[in-house]
């Protein structure tokens, strides 16, 4: 055990179609949750940010009447900050408007202030100043492919950013065009999608167009990628130069969630649904798959989880911590948050009845931080 | 523009329109539920929103996008129409006039 108990705490922050919610705990065990913040606006995407020194709630709100903007919160939630002009807004000459927030990652420990942000339209965009302005990256904007990346049903967007230690090697995901990756630093971008299937396009095996629901990085081996694709779960051990199938031994290759370990290599979490006709846990039965080796093989967790489910999982609505061992996190759209603090194995009811859940990110912070426990 | 003045302002009725807002954007309108923009002759609607948000940008995001399209479930009324019924944001209002922004029946 790498951390004091006594002087660090969890907090988990649960995005929901009408409103956010927050929840802390001492113990990833006994949750206390607060909300709703924001009610009646959608929060597809959450970031929190423990850098310099501080913890920085980010949340992209969306309200059905009055569009999307980037919240920020430096005291838990007790009180919220937007930009005036902003944070995320197209320049003059896009001819675009912003439409969702569906992602907010802040960078690594080493690039303090530096916060990127995938959106809908797609796009990606990139912050220095903590996330309180955003500036369009112009080469995935002036992409010669664009017009011919698709929508998935819930929007065309660029909902996943992985930057290398270096900075220099970024890889986005978008639905629909699939896995783009620059080399130097965002500049600019090539499609990176050889090996996976696009089986719903006349040519299953195009460069681009494939429709990747989430990748991450392995966080102990360089250039070592997890994907979940709608249908098709894949692996590349060299910087998306190819991808491999790490499907066999769960039981569907469709879903939602991507996610891995902080620290240990070799480890990643799925969530499976069957697809295409019915989207829901295979017969109705939820399930976290863990692999620790890297995909040769899965263990179905299920402890805690309900005997029946048929609601999803979405691909924002699951998360790791960074605390030892990793606590694993994820909501359905039904409405139940659940916890893990032992990676998977056994999971405790953090939430129930909440609106649908989108996002869901977790940290680590000083326990100083919470409001006194009664 | 920095033009429009804060209701209670004394400015005779016919030389302003006035803006009535929504409960739920005054608190982007530093509280204020009605906003007044000088004019003494006819003046279009984008005019009429560019001026009375113009001390308040996140008011006016909440009404418009950034490519200046009115927000799809944001209603703008002048003399009882919504502007989409009339010639959208180039609809004439004349000074004396009381335009009504409110937000649409939709969601779920």
């Amino acid at each position: 055990m790498g951390r004091m108990a006594t002087a660090e705490s969890y907090v988990l922050a649960i995005g929901t179609k009408k409103g956010l919610w927050l929840a802390t705990s001492p113990d990833r065990t006994d949750w206390s949750l607060s909300g709703p913040h924001f009610l009646m606006s959608e929060v597809p995407s959450i970031g929190i940010d423990t850098r310099d020194g501080r913890t920085r709630i980010l949340v992209g709100v969306r309200s059905e009447h009055w569009g999307p903007t980037v919240f920020h919160s430096d005291d838990l939630g007790e009180s919220w900050s937007e930009p005036e002009n902003g944070a995320i807004t197209f320049p003059d000459g896009t001819d675009a408007a912003l439409e969702r927030i569906w992602q907010i990652h802040p960078d690594a420990d080493s690039r303090p202030g530096v916060v990127w942000a995938g959106c809908e339209p797609i796009s990606v965009w990139k912050s220095t100043d903590g996330g309180e302005h955003f500036e369009l990256n112009r080469g995935l904007w002036d992409h010669p492919h664009r017009s011919e990346w698709g929508a998935g049903y819930g929007g065309a967007a660029a909902h996943s950013i992985v930057v290398d230690p270096t900075g220099e090697k970024v890889h986005v995901a978008m639905s629909t065009g699939g896995v783009y990756r620059s080399l130097d630093g965002g500049t600019s971008w090539e499609p990176r999608n050889k090996g996976i299937s696009a089986y719903f396009m006349p040519d299953p095996n195009p460069e681009f167009g494939q429709c990747v629901h989430k990748i991450a990085a392995d966080a102990a081996v360089d250039g070592r990628l997890y994907a979940q694709n709608h249908h098709g779960v894949y692996r590349s051990d060299d910087d998306a130069e190819s991808w491999e199938s790490i499907a066999e031994g769960l039981p569907a290759d469709f879903g939602f969630v991507m996610l891995t370990h902080p620290r240990r290599a070799g480890t990643a979490w799925v969530i499976p649904l069957k697809a295409d006709g019915e989207r829901i846990p295979p017969d109705g039965k939820l399930a976290v798959h863990r692999t620790d080796d890297a995909g040769a093989t899965w263990k179905r967790l299920d402890a805690g989880l309900p005997e029946a489910e048929y609601n999803a999982v979405l691909r924002d609505a699951a998360s790791v911590d960074g605390a030892e061992p990793a606590g694993v996190y994820f909501g359905t759209r039904g409405g139940s948050v659940y916890a893990s603090a032992d990676e998977g194995e056994h999971f405790t009811e953090v939430a129930s009845h909440l609106p649908d859940v989108l996002c869901v990110r977790a940290a680590v912070v000083s326990a100083a931080l919470l409001p006194a426990q009664p | 523009m920095n033009s429009a003045m804060i209701s209670g302002d004394s400015m005779p009725a016919d030389s302003a329109i006035s803006v009535v807002l929504p409960s739920v954007l005054q608190p982007l309108a530093g509280g204020q539920s009605i906003l007044t923009a000088p004019a003494e002759a006819a003046v279009t609607v984008e005019w009429l929103l560019d001026a009375v948000t113009g001390d308040y940008p996140a008011l006016s995001r909440r009404l418009r996008d950034e490519t200046g399209a009115v927000r799809r479930y944001v209603n703008i009324y002048v003399n009882g129409n919504e502007i989409r019924r009339l010639q959208g944001l180039v609809t004439a209002v004349v000074p004396g006039q009381e335009v009504l922004i409110i937000q649409s029946v939709a969601g779920g």
